[in-house]
């Protein structure tokens, strides 16, 4: 076993208890809990970046990931998150072609269980998905994404990595821009940020914007240059290529014009902006390379790093809750 | 079958089609209602008649519910007729109309035919037939409405699939009205609602759930009554659920059209945020409306502009509801608790108890010229005792169906049904 950062021993040391059994929404989770985890990840971020990164908090655990949808960086993310913290991590991806859908959720879902995993990683096509699974088995289950609704760990470090960025959240202007209709990162990050005092704008055209979303506390834009202007962070949201070509938007081409993001529109931005994008990009189609590439502005790897280390702090947290029974 | 006359006797009568509610008696005789007293007892009982003293209960006519699914043929997993019927009789439902698509489709003579015989064989309540307006419910060529007419069906519908061509429409209606053939629609623009698992809306939206705007049932309804104004047909409204569509059917019925509109019990009761935490049974089609929506409808059944109210009873198995919401089968069961529901809602103190009673009684039998629905002289003796006070705790898994998806599952209402009779015959008794 490694020695833990001595940062992050401090927090561990520290007796807070995370109350619920299961992560399956940003909604379920309290300021003072995000705190916490955030502070947890922090440490564990400095042991990613020892040379011997291995702790035995989840010692004689088990970790499942059960990915219906891929995902070869949330499910790698969350094997090298249980592994680094020592648990046994096994990975199911049941293909979807193979399987009739929900039906086999629950079904996989129960036959899984019978293995006494403790921590359930699920991802699915179908939103509420996570939430049905948590009500059939007796291991904590973490939303990895369930459908349009939420990607609870996602959001948490985005919340890493612009509290890493900018010292705070609380007060920061973002603007989360693209395909919000379908996105359950929008969604988490919208409930997070908010919590933690952020003021979100959402930027996209009207039909990639979910009705009545400005009733989420939002403001709402369809310009994308005053969407961003004067913002501190621009998150970048991924476009399924197939919505283009006259579905969601006219083409391609039409697209990158008025919300792709490039060095042109960046400028309306605060000075110091940061630019975000849970991956993976399409280059040249909601983002220019220039821009994603440019480590001046952009956290884009950074989340990659922070992800390891706040999904290790998720399941830390609900692991503790386990150990205390 | 020759049963003892009885009497119902310290009862509130509630008879919309006569508009009386109050005190009295009722008299049974051979199958028939031999006599209504209003206001009093009944004099010169004879020895014979079997004397139920109803402690000031509510006795009412059977419920006619004219919108219920069930599995047979096709699906008895499901629902059987059978099942249905126990299920109906327990709630006070003495006249249910089963909806065409089955499999096979109810699109000619014969299948109308089996259900008639099917109803017989379990003598326990009426049972009509729905026929389908297209062959095969498909929306493409008309169905033989003028045969199943005969055969016994009582009004056409493709049920929940709208017709989508409007020639195709405009000939159903044209033609359904030479053979005075009732058509009914479910009004649902099916581009907007493909896919739909809710109403477009902040709930929705942060649900993540593939959504519907409700002015898809208006922009439906709105194409009908165009047509029907052109075609000058009989016209029923399957369920509606918004107040766009509430205003355009108002229009039509300014107009002199002759228009009739359901609304289900499902939509009088609850909201999209009932949906909470993904419950699937309330994933419904047409989905659960906002409280905006919710309280029009009510509004709309108080005024009289939506007559008639349906259980919209349609069976879905564990294996079709314990799935993610998007993926579950839509509907619910409501034989069983369309009466309690009512009652709720009259509780509530929304809509006068006679006006509610009006359309699940005499509001579909008249539409669909049905003899049952009332409690005069001479009508057969389909009758429901209930504890209009009572509160019960909706449990889905003691339902009598054979599917348990009720969305009043857990749910507390006010009123139990405690006998109903068909025919003079008790079929349920609690």
């Amino acid at each position: 076993m490694s020695e833990a950062p001595p940062g992050l021993n401090e927090v561990l040391k520290r007796t807070f208890s995370f109350p619920k059994r299961h992560f399956l929404s940003a909604t379920d989770l309290n300021e003072v809990e995000v705190a916490d985890l955030l502070d947890l990840a922090d440490g564990f971020v400095s042991l990613n970046r020892q040379t011997s990164k291995k702790l035995d908090l989840l010692k004689g655990r088990t970790l499942m990931n059960l990915f219906f949808e891929n995902s070869t960086r949330t499910q790698s993310s969350f094997e090298l998150a249980g592994k680094r913290l020592g648990a046994d991590v096994v990975n199911m991806s049941p293909r979807s072609s193979s399987i009739s859908k929900g039906e086999t959720l629950i079904d996989t879902a129960v036959t899984l269980n019978a293995m006494q995993p403790d921590l359930l990683v699920v991802r699915h096509s179908s939103s509420g998905a996570a939430s049905l699974l948590s009500q059939k088995v007796t291991c904590s289950v973490i939303n990895a994404g369930d459908g349009q609704h939420e990607h609870p760990t996602q959001a948490l470090l985005d919340a890493l990595s612009m509290r890493r960025a900018f010292g705070r959240i609380a007060g920061l202007k973002i603007a989360i821009c693209g395909d919000v209709l379908h996105s359950r990162v929008a969604r988490s990050n919208v409930s997070l940020l908010q919590m933690l005092g952020a003021h979100v704008r959402l930027v996209g055209p009207p039909t990639l914007m979910p009705p009545q979303a400005d009733r989420w506390g939002c403001e709402v834009f369809h310009d994308m240059r005053k969407g961003i202007a004067g913002c501190d962070v621009v998150m970048m949201l991924r476009l399924q290529l197939e919505r283009m070509d006259g579905v969601m938007a006219p083409s391609q081409r039409e697209y990158f014009r008025f919300y792709g993001l490039d060095r042109e529109k960046l400028a309306h931005a605060s000075a110091g902006v940061k630019v975000m994008h849970p991956g993976p990009m399409n280059r040249g189609v909601e983002i220019d390379s220039d821009v994603a590439d440019d480590l001046s502005v952009s956290l884009i790897q950074d989340q990659v790093e922070m992800g390891v280390a706040a999904r290790m702090a998720v399941l830390t947290a609900l692991a503790q809750r386990l150990d205390n029974g | 079958m020759s049963t003892r006359p009885q009497a119902f006797t310290n009862v509130r009568l509630v008879d919309p089609a006569s508009g009386y509610d109050g005190p009295g008696a009722l008299l049974v005789t051979e199958g028939v209602i031999a006599d209504v007293v209003q206001g009093g007892a009944p004099q010169n009982l004879s020895a014979e008649v079997e004397v139920v003293d109803g402690r000031g209960a509510l006795l009412l006519p059977g419920l006619v519910d004219i919108r219920v699914k069930t599995g047979e043929p096709g699906a008895e997993t499901k629902e059987t007729l059978k099942s249905a019927a126990l299920a109906a009789a327990a709630g006070g439902v003495t006249s249910i109309v089963v909806q065409p698509d089955t499999n096979p489709v109810i699109d000619d003579p014969s299948v109308v035919d089996f259900i008639l015989r099917r109803a017989r064989d379990i003598e326990l309540i009426h049972v009509y037939p729905a026929g389908a307006a297209t062959k095969g419910a498909a929306g493409e060529r008309m169905a033989e409405i003028g045969l199943m007419r005969e055969a016994g069906c009582l009004y056409v519908t493709d049920a929940d699939r709208p017709i989508v061509n409007s020639k195709v429409f405009q000939r159903v209606l044209a033609y359904a009205k030479a053979f005075g053939v009732l058509v009914a629609h479910r009004p649902a623009d099916p581009w907007l609602s493909s896919g739909a698992a809710a109403t477009a809306g902040e709930f929705a939206s942060r649900m993540g759930l593939p959504s519907v705007p409700a002015i898809a049932e208006k922009i439906m309804l709105e194409r009908d009554l165009a047509l029907v104004e052109y075609t000058g047909a009989s016209f029923l409204v399957d369920q509606v659920t918004t107040a766009g569509a509430l205003e355009a059917l108002q229009r039509g019925r300014d107009k002199g059209l002759p228009v009739t509109a359901t609304t289900s019990i499902n939509h009088l009761s609850f909201n999209e945020i009932d949906i909470g935490d993904y419950r699937t049974f309330t994933k419904l089609d047409p989905p659960l409306r906002a409280e905006d929506d919710r309280q029009a409808v009510i509004e709309a059944v108080a005024s009289g502009l939506i007559q008639i109210v349906v259980s919209a009873h349609a069976p879905a198995p564990a294996e079709d509801k314990r799935l993610p919401y998007d993926e579950a089968a839509p509907g619910a069961v409501g034989l069983q608790t369309l009466l309690p529901a009512l009652l709720t809602l009259h509780h509530e103190g929304r809509v006068p108890l006679i006006d509610l009673i009006r359309t699940v009684t005499s509001g579909p039998a008249d539409l669909l010229g049905l003899p049952a629905g009332r409690l005069a002289k001479g009508a057969p003796a389909d009758l429901v005792l209930c504890d209009a006070n009572a509160p019960i705790l909706v449990d889905a898994d003691k339902l009598i169906s054979k599917s348990k998806n009720s969305p009043f599952d857990g749910r507390r209402l006010q009123g139990r049904v405690l006998r109903t009779l068909v025919d003079g015959r008790t079929v349920f008794q609690a």
